[in-house]
């Protein structure tokens, strides 16, 4: 167990400092830095002030010793200054975090909520109405784009029905729980949950199948036990192992569609900077925060391996 | 007759198959077959609504979008490109995916090491953020677009090919060829490889979906296939301010997408299960 978690935890640093090579790679080829600070108009830097800028900048230095010198910041979570406003990136995602969070706990909390029970259910009901139902939504969350989904909760709650507020999430003045803020929190999460949802269910679905097929289920059965015990306590327990440990994954992501459902419900989130800074060309904005994403979801991956290393006592003992 | 044919439909994906060989016979004859010009632009017609609504016409059976061009033939006019883009990526990235997956399987090694630690790494990064890095930072044109949706699709194929190689390269019939003094490369080519063209064909297949849906992502947020063709994606995203006036707009490109993605990942599973010897007595 230990040496696992071990091997893990080295295997997810590496691939951090792959993705941060990558990264910096990649910031470097969109273009030459000290061209930032060439306003409009200022292509005409004289050579004096390009020499003190790369020196300020360390440009002079050789690539692996600006590497170096930007992953030591990066750690440190200093992420430079946008393109656009001159603020610190780094204030600008911290900021940004809580709404993003509020939105994946949400989507999370909703997409196990929908995605176990109505799994068991069409495992339990094979063949029946219900199952159709379950396995039809589970089709459509998997195939429909998640920003048309959005688009078209719009069109139904918010255009036509005039249920639910579109657009931002909410006064900043009252918590929450209160339904005057909750109310915008309900589509965008229902948006970004309704994809995990149908993979979960589809997990749950097979794995209860398969758990319901074996001989214990049978003997339980056959000894006249009562058949929801049957199916919660000796089938449910041993189906969910499963569908829990990626449930981890699920979490991480959200991380990618939390990008096109912020933009679209104008939600305060990292997403949103994100695709501001698409649009913006603002490009340390951009690779910053595609690196905090990309923690996250190493980190949210690493939790899932750990899960896993908890509950399968193959490699528990290991 | 009726029971039949219910059947037929229940036990074989016919359903799907239709809807891709549309999209297939749409994406070669688009030209000839779209009413419209798909770029042509009618100010006096915009927004009008499908045929069967009030103020509705025929000769835009799904009605216009706010340059009054007409929808059925933007979205018949997307269909090459998606399909373009979705067989060269999948073709691109099942090959080498393949070839790796042949070699790590068959050798082992020190390779197999390499290659297998890189799709793990591949497998806990988020795809369409460095998707969206990469097209940012090379341009948007149709090559890169293809090597980056390659990139979505190699990893799965590596590990399932992977895994099929390791369990045939044990049997009896690939020790007698290798006694009889065939090459590593025969014994791959002839003796492994038509035993994994099913597990090959199941992982593009279901690879198209995730390829269209990730297309459709990145056009949605202005890095997908460049202007002027029109994309089921970017249809969407340009009419998304016009929702409360014509949700026509949005609504067909996205039924497009949802159509193709299912069928794609209906007919991967059912070939799946399908090739699968422990589900057929099913």
């Amino acid at each position: 167990m230990r040496r696992y978690l071990i091997r893990k935890l080295i295997f997810a640093i590496i691939t951090l400092i792959v993705a941060t090579i990558f990264v910096f790679a990649l910031s470097r080829m969109a273009g030459d830095p000290l061209l930032l600070f060439a306003k409009p108009g200022g292509y005409g830097m004289s050579q004096e002030r390009v020499d003190q800028l790369s020196q300020k900048l360390g440009l002079d230095k050789p690539l692996i010793v600006q590497y170096l010198v930007w992953l030591g910041r990066v750690v440190t979570g200093d992420f430079g200054e946008t393109i656009v406003s001159e603020t610190s990136v780094s204030k600008l995602i911290w900021e940004r975090a809580a709404p993003t969070l509020q939105l994946a706990v949400a989507s999370f909390i909703l997409s196990i909520l929908m995605g176990v029970p109505l799994g068991v259910l069409s495992a339990v009901k094979r063949g029946s109405m219900s199952d159709y139902v379950s396995r039809t939504i589970a089709l459509v969350g998997q195939a429909a784009p998640i920003f048309w989904v959005c688009i078209m909760a719009i069109l139904l709650f918010a255009v036509t029905l005039d249920w639910l507020p579109v657009g931002t999430a909410g006064p900043d003045d009252v918590p929450f729980w209160t339904w005057a803020k909750f109310k915008y929190l309900i589509m965008p999460a229902f948006a970004l949950g309704w994809g995990p949802a149908a993979a979960l269910l589809r997990l749950t679905r097979s794995a209860m199948l398969e758990v319901l097929d074996s001989e214990y289920v049978t003997l339980a059965r056959a000894k006249g036990t009562n058949y929801n015990v049957v199916i919660w306590k000796h089938a449910f327990r041993n189906a969910i192992l499963q569908p829990l440990t990626t449930s981890a994954i699920v979490l991480a992501s959200f991380v990618t569609g939390a990008v096109v459902v912020e933009r679209i419900f104008a939600w305060p989130g990292v997403g949103q900077l994100m695709t501001d800074a698409v649009w913006n060309n603002d490009f340390p904005t951009l690779t910053s925060t595609v690196l905090v994403f990309t923690a996250v979801f190493v980190g949210t991956n690493f939790l899932a391996d750990m899960l896993y290393g908890v509950l399968n006592p193959v490699i528990r003992y290991d | 007759m009726f029971s039949a044919a219910w059947f037929f439909v229940r036990r074989y994906p016919v359903i799907p198959v239709l809807i891709l060989a549309l999209l297939v016979f749409s994406a070669i004859t688009a030209p000839w077959i779209s009413p419209h010009e798909p770029n042509q632009i009618d100010l006096v017609n915009r927004h009008n609504p499908p045929f069967w609504l009030e103020e509705g016409s025929i000769t835009n059976p799904l009605g216009t979008d706010f340059l009054g061009r007409d929808i059925l033939s933007r979205i018949i006019g997307g269909a090459p490109i998606t399909v373009f883009v979705v067989v060269a990526s999948v073709a691109t990235g099942v090959l080498i995916g393949t070839t790796l997956g042949l070699v790590t399987g068959y050798f082992g090694g020190i390779v197999d090491d390499i290659v297998m630690r890189a799709v793990d790494a591949w497998n806990i990064l988020p795809a369409l953020l460095i998707i969206l890095v990469v097209v940012l930072t090379f341009g948007q044109g149709l090559p890169v677009l293809i090597g980056v949706f390659a990139m979505l699709s190699w990893p799965g194929a590596v590990r399932l090919v992977r895994a099929e190689t390791l369990s045939l390269r044990h049997r009896e019939y690939v020790a007698l060829a290798q006694v009889a003094g065939a090459s590593n490369f025969r014994i791959l080519i002839r003796h492994i490889l038509p035993g994994i063209v099913n597990i090959v064909i199941v992982t593009a297949t279901l690879g198209t979906g995730n390829i269209i849906l990730t297309e459709a992502a990145l056009s949605f947020l202005g890095a997908g296939i460049p202007p002027p063709d029109p994309t089921w994606g970017k249809m969407i995203s340009e009419e998304r301010q016009y929702l409360d006036k014509a949700w026509w707009a949005t609504f067909f490109p996205g039924i497009a997408i949802a159509l193709v993605v299912m069928s794609g990942n209906f007919l991967g599973d059912w070939m799946r299960d399908r090739f699968d010897p422990t589900l057929r007595q099913l």
